[in-house]
């Protein structure tokens, strides 16, 4: 797992931990120094879900197939492939516009694509994802210089940095002078379709540092030597989350009960409210002011959903090996402290919400996508449509059961942290569908991925299995990523016009 | 009720006027539509929904409909249609999926009379029957489409489209009960209004969402489409098959589309992204609209035509707040503009022209030049009386053929596949080059090639042959000044007397002329003497030295003006002749003189002065081995090179930069050299030169070519048993769970490297396959086929 050898990260002691220490560990530790580190427990792709669950799925012949050419054309399988294939329909498009933004033609040059996903991942400090571009970006002929941080890249990939930041976190900020800023005529401007290239390129990686940490993706260990550049391996799960049996203790820190008991029946009363939901839906009689008031009302209320028990809630200060981590990452971003802030608590600006059927990604984000990078639209469609549509008609045991609610609910939910609101839905069903626990989980790696731990993970959603835990993933990612397109395409139009 | 409908509708006696106009909106427009009396018109939006009358000049503002306190989402409207029979009926579809209509006759001030909720998503679409008064249908974002009756409360009949969302939906004109609807996966549905259970007809039209459609509004079939793939297509929908029958290719996805009233070809469009104009196209002239408006600053959301039956008044409404009113004669015509000449070669080299018949008739008055022998044949169109753009398509075409053989490339297949480029040292390919260039009566290039061999290689390995002749040539302004050998060449030489003239103008001439003939005499006693004769050295030496500034400048010149002058080819075999000479003595010769020569420069003058008194190879070489590095001359290469490409011998150029490789590489720049590889693979390929283009993407080191040959390098494999490809595995098929390839040596499986004979598709393990043919020429499997390994 470790990598070793941190680019800045000489002070670091050899014993220390690539892992994370949350709160409840930070406090044990206290008392006792000496059970610092033992080494990750899970194996395989993924630290949330068992190796042998991944696995498992890979008896099936078409699946399998589908591996090898992706391992014949990339000579890899990296551990979130095979997370994905669990969701081969899927996997299929998500890889053919990875390749085609990657490594097709395309206006910008190969190792800046991987630069710009480097820097793109470093907004959420996934590591995993830095790691691998950086070799990709040093394969691809990328200058070893720029990988010592912003400060030694051209000023034109410099200046991408703002639109960086804000798409990562506050997407709604983005506006089309920003646009004008990049595209100005000068020494280091963008054209149009390598903008929309970039854009395609951090909108992409941010989503995917979401899927990385929600999923729990392992760090890769090929065998490669390192390069100097590559970051410590650091996975942002406690080692108490990786634990398999870590309930018990768990539950008599925090104090939270996680009981067994009644987690059957809340699938049940789960599916009993979908099924209450579609017979009121044809009753018709929600009202028409309520029904404006429930989009503000989940947007407001989403302030309250905070993933409490993460590590940011500590000062740095309170562990170096944090500091030398931070220190790692930061060297590609700037303004590390720029984060997710809540849509809904804007205060005073009151920026207008974002009409969802004004600048719809089919209509509009996809015309101006493929008219300045020809092709990725198609690509970027066929991914949104399926990951919308994808379903297996199973929740947990029960099959034949009519998803499109639930996955609409969750698709919607994301949109409206991002203050993307749907005039045609109604919020009040994110209610009914989405328990607190699971609103907590997509939160959190929706907007502060990094602080994902297992517990999040594993507490939501129990009887349900990790392969439809994935698909909640995907549908994270797929409609974090849309929102992000959706406002940089509309700052982007409003520059054209 | 048809006949009703038209006389209702028909053009009042006191015909439409007005003028370009436009009134601003307090916000964006979704929609809008125009009441049958043509004098008024409804913009719907997000936060707007007002009907407007439209006065001779100016829109006057008649009604507001967006009344109450707290604006509900009901009146964000995505869509607005006004009821053709009834002037106070209206209805708007609603982003939140609700269906609402109006009626204008209430008199509280709150116009909103039905509310239809039963759309789950947003309703794209409404539209009403044309001829019924109470029937309204609706399409939404569900997937569904509803059928209203105005009289009752709920919908009459719902249709699936089994898709994910509708994009519009339209009566058709003509048939009662027949109604089109598009789809955003592309597909068209033809729909019975009594059969709500299953489509009459469904055809994909469009990749991608369609839009938009219209129907005819006099041509019962004809169905218009409009897609988000940027296309307009018209179906044909009396046949059995919707039949595409004309296609027109616009610039951006095509929004809304509507015929134009009283003319049968023609149809506005608009378009929902990037591109603000209106559009006007004839449908068979599909390339260039026949009208173009460019009132608005953001995108076109809602077209209309004024008036049903007068084609002149067009309606839009856009995301820039304004309503416009465009009048056809103001349009701009892009026609206009178009530049009416076409130009294309054909692919055996014949040429194509295109023009104005004017244009083409003031051209054949005068006469072609004599000696031109290609024949022009001149074809005129024949005018359809019917066609509407009978003063723009009277043009000519006129068609040049290529001469038999004159076209023929067959040099340059030849030369391609006869040079060589690597794998020898340079003198031998330049040398190579240089006779297959000459073999071909490609003389220049020949030249060009023993130039080069000149100033990169070392002397040592130079035969003198070569050089002579390399001198004779290059140097043209030389040609008398040369040696003995070339005297013979000199009647033909002269060739180029004008040239001799220009480079001689100056006082010096007649000296020099007089210091040659003296060369010829020393010449003549140093082939006897071979070159041990240093007296006569000595004195030519200093004789010569003005002289040879002139040959100083001759490199220079060679490599620029070359291709401007043809040299006399009978020059060529004289100069064969002189291949038997051995070459020994004169390289012993040169070495001798080097240092001398290098001596009396010193002395005589400072511009590296040449001996010719031996013979002018010799000294060249004295020349650039001793003094100046072949990085002299690379510049000078790099123009030659550019030349060459300029001229359109990409062949060349690509040539001599792997020949020479790192010698020039630098000095050109890395995107020319890709660009000229690009074009000379280019070209191989055309000519089905597989072997010759991978080997130059090979030797080239551009990154961007040389990744070229890694492209699509998978094989794909069937299995010989069952015929099926082999998905998995290259050795064991899936389906017959046989092995496919058998090693015809071992008859074991090969999981490695496979080699096959392409004739008889028999092979095995590499090692085993080699080894088998090194004793035997016949296959291993023994089917008698003649392998032969390479």
């Amino acid at each position: 797992m470790n990598r070793g050898g941190g680019g800045g990260g000489g002070g670091s002691p050899a014993a220390a931990t690539n892992y994370l220490i949350c709160t409840n560990c930070r406090k044990v530790l206290r008392k006792d120094k000496r059970i610092r580190v033992s080494q990750p427990l899970t194996r395989g792709p993924s630290a949330f879900i068992p190796e042998k669950e991944v696995a498992q799925a890979n008896t099936s012949d078409e699946r399998t197939n589908f591996l090898v050419e992706e391992y014949s054309t990339s000579g890899r399988l990296d551990n979130i492939t095979q997370v994905m294939s669990l969701h081969t329909q899927y996997l299929e498009s998500f890889l053919r516009s990875q390749f085609y933004m990657l490594r097709m033609d395309g206006p910008l040059p190969l190792p800046h694509r991987h630069y710009i996903a480097i820097m793109a991942a470093a907004r959420h400090q996934c590591s995993y994802l830095i790691n691998m571009h950086v070799d990709e970006f040093l394969k691809t002929g990328g200058i070893a210089e720029w990988l010592n941080g912003l400060k030694y890249v051209p000023q034109r990939l410099k200046n991408l940095n703002e639109i960086n930041k804000l798409l990562a976190h506050r997407p709604w900020l983005i506006t089309k002078e920003h646009i004008q800023k990049l595209v100005k005529t000068g020494e280091n401007n963008w054209s149009l379709p390598e903008l929309v290239h970039a854009v395609v390129l951090l909108t992409h990686y941010h989503a995917l540092a979401s899927f990385v940490f929600g999923s729990g993706i392992n760090p890769e260990r090929d065998p490669e030597i390192s390069n100097g550049f590559r970051l410590i391996s650091v996975n942002n799960f406690c080692v108490c989350d990786l634990a398999n049996d870590n309930n018990i203790e768990n539950a008599s820190l925090t104090g939270n009960n996680f009981g067994i008991v009644g987690s059957l029946s809340e699938l049940e009363a789960l599916m009993e409210r979908m099924k209450m939901l579609q017979e009121e839906r044809e009753d018709g009689d929600t009202s028409q002011e309520e029904m404006t008031t429930r989009f503000e009302k989940e947007t407001k209320e989403s302030l309250f959903v905070v993933s409490g028990d993460t590590f940011h809630s500590f000062p740095h200060s309170d562990f170096e090996d944090d500091m030398i981590i931070t220190s790692d990452v930061s060297r590609y971003i700037e303004d590390p402290g720029f984060g997710y802030e809540d849509f809904a608590r804007r205060g005073e600006e009151h920026l207008p919400t974002f009409r969802a059927q004004d600048y719809t990604w089919e209509n509009h984000g996809f015309s101006l996508v493929n008219r300045l990078y020809s092709d990725i639209g198609h690509l970027l469609d066929e991914k949104f449509r399926m990951v919308y549509s994808l379903t297996y008609n199973t929740m947990a045991t029960h099959e034949d059961v009519d998803t499109t609610m639930l996955r609409r609910a969750l698709f919607n939910y994301v949109h409206c942290m991002f203050g993307i609101r749907y005039d045609d839905y109604d919020y009040g069903e994110v209610n009914q569908l989405l328990e607190r626990s699971l609103k907590v989980y997509i939160k959190t790696v929706t907007c502060y991925p990094e602080r994902t731990t297992k517990r999040m993970y594993d507490s939501y959603w129990r009887q349900f299995k990790h392969s439809e835990k994935v698909h909640v993933n995907l549908l994270l990612m797929e409609a974090r990523m849309q929102a992000e397109l959706l406002y940089a395409l509309r700052a982007i139009t409003r520059h054209l016009t | 009720m048809e006949k009703m409908s038209r006389v209702t509708t028909a053009l009042s006696s006191s015909a439409l006027t007005g003028h370009t106009m436009h009134c601003h909106l307090d916000a964006p427009a979704n929609a809008i539509s125009v009441c049958r009396d043509a004098a008024q018109v409804v913009v719907a939006g997000r936060s707007i929904f007002k009907i407007y009358a439209i006065e001779e000049e100016q829109f006057v503002e008649k009604l507001n409909l967006r009344v109450g306190r707290k604006p509900s989402l009901n009146l964000s409207c995505a869509d607005v249609v006004w009821h053709q029979m009834d002037e106070n009926l209206l209805a708007t579809a609603a982003t939140n999926g609700v269906v609402v209509t109006w009626n204008l006759g209430r008199p509280s001030r709150n116009k909103q009379d039905q509310l239809f909720t039963e759309h789950k998503r947003t309703v794209n679409k409404v539209c009403f029957h044309p001829s019924e008064a109470h029937v309204l249908l609706s399409g939404s974002q569900d997937g569904f489409m509803k059928c209203f009756d105005l009289r009752k409360k709920d919908s009459v009949s719902t249709f699936s489209g089994q898709s994910e969302s509708v994009r519009d939906v339209q009566f058709s004109i003509r048939d009662y009960f027949t109604f089109a609807s598009t789809f955003e996966n592309g597909n068209v549905q033809l729909w019975d209004i009594r059969r709500p259970d299953r489509c009459e007809r469904m055809f994909t039209a469009h990749n991608g969402p369609v839009f938009c459609c219209d129907w005819h509004p006099e041509d019962r079939g004809w169905l218009a489409t409009g897609g988000r793939d940027k296309m307009v297509k018209v179906w044909d929908m009396t046949t059995q098959r919707a039949k595409e029958v004309h296609c027109v290719q616009t610039i951006a996805s095509v929004a809304r589309v509507k015929w134009r009233p009283e003319c049968r070809h023609h149809l506005a469009t608009c378009s929902m992204m990037v591109d603000h104009n209106i559009y006007v196209w004839d449908v068979r002239r599909p390339f260039v609209p026949a009208a173009m408006f460019e009132e608005h600053r953001d995108v076109t959301t809602g077209i209309a035509w004024r008036h049903p039956h007068d084609p002149s008044f067009l309606l839009s409404g856009s995301k820039d707040s304004t309503l416009c009113q465009h009048l056809f004669r103001d349009a701009s015509q892009p026609v206009e503009r178009a530049n009416p000449e076409g130009l294309c070669y054909g692919l055996f080299g014949d040429l194509a022209f295109a023009a104005k018949e004017s244009l083409v008739a003031a051209e054949s008055g005068r006469k072609p030049y004599a000696g031109d022998r290609r024949h022009p044949i001149f074809f005129k169109r024949k005018l359809d009386p019917a066609e509407p753009f009978a003063g723009l398509a009277s043009s000519a075409l006129s068609v040049f053929e290529m001469e038999p053989g004159s076209g023929s490339m067959s040099w340059f297949v030849d030369t391609a596949e006869r040079y060589a480029l690597a794998g020898r040292p340079l003198a031998e390919l330049c040398d190579h080059n240089s006779k297959v260039a000459r073999e071909l009566g490609r003389n220049q290039v020949a030249q060009t090639w023993t130039m080069l061999r000149i100033i990169y290689c070392s002397p040592g390995l130079v035969p003198t042959t070569n050089l002579n002749h390399s001198v004779g040539k290059g140097s043209s302004c030389g040609l008398p000044l040369m040696n003995s050998f070339n005297l013979k060449d000199m009647a033909q030489g002269l060739g180029s007397e004008t040239r001799l003239d220009r480079s001689k103008g100056d006082t010096r001439s007649d000296t020099v002329l007089l210091d040659s003939s003296a060369t010829l005499i020393t010449n003549e006693d140093n082939e006897e003497t071979e070159g041990s004769d240093v007296p006569a050295d000595y004195l030519l030496g200093d004789v010569e030295g003005e002289e040879d500034e002139l040959y100083l400048l001759d490199p220079d010149h060679a490599h620029t003006e070359e291709p401007e002058y043809v040299l006399p080819q009978e020059a060529f075999p004289l100069r064969h002749e002189i291949v038997d000479t051995p070459p020994g003595p004169e390289n012993l010769q040169d070495k001798a003189d080097s240092p001398h020569v290098s001596g009396s420069e010193a002395d005589v003058a400072s511009l590296a002065p040449m001996d010719s008194s031996f013979s002018l190879v010799s000294v060249s070489h004295a020349l650039y081995d001793s003094r100046l590095p072949p990085d002299f001359f690379s510049a000078l290469v790099c123009d030659m090179l550019r030349f060459y490409a300029e001229q359109g011998d990409v062949q060349m150029a690509v040539s001599v930069l792997i020949v020479l490789g790192e010698r020039v590489r630098k000095d050109i720049d890395e995107q020319t050299q890709e660009h000229w590889y690009a074009s000379y693979i280019d070209l191989l390929q055309r000519f089905c030169l597989w072997n010759v283009s991978n080997q130059v993407v090979k030797l080239s080191t551009s990154r961007a070519i040389s990744c070229l040959n890694q492209a699509s390098t998978t094989l794909h494999v069937n299995c010989s048993h069952c015929k099926r490809p082999m998905s998995s595995r290259g050795w064991v098929c899936d389906r017959c769970h046989r092995c496919a390839s058998m090693c015809a040596v071992c008859h074991h499986v090969v999981k490695g490297l496979f080699v096959w004979c392409q004739g008889c598709s028999h092979g095995g393990h590499l090692q085993h396959i080699m080894k088998w043919l090194e004793g035997s020429s016949h296959c291993p499997a023994g089917c008698g086929h003649l392998c032969e390994y390479s």
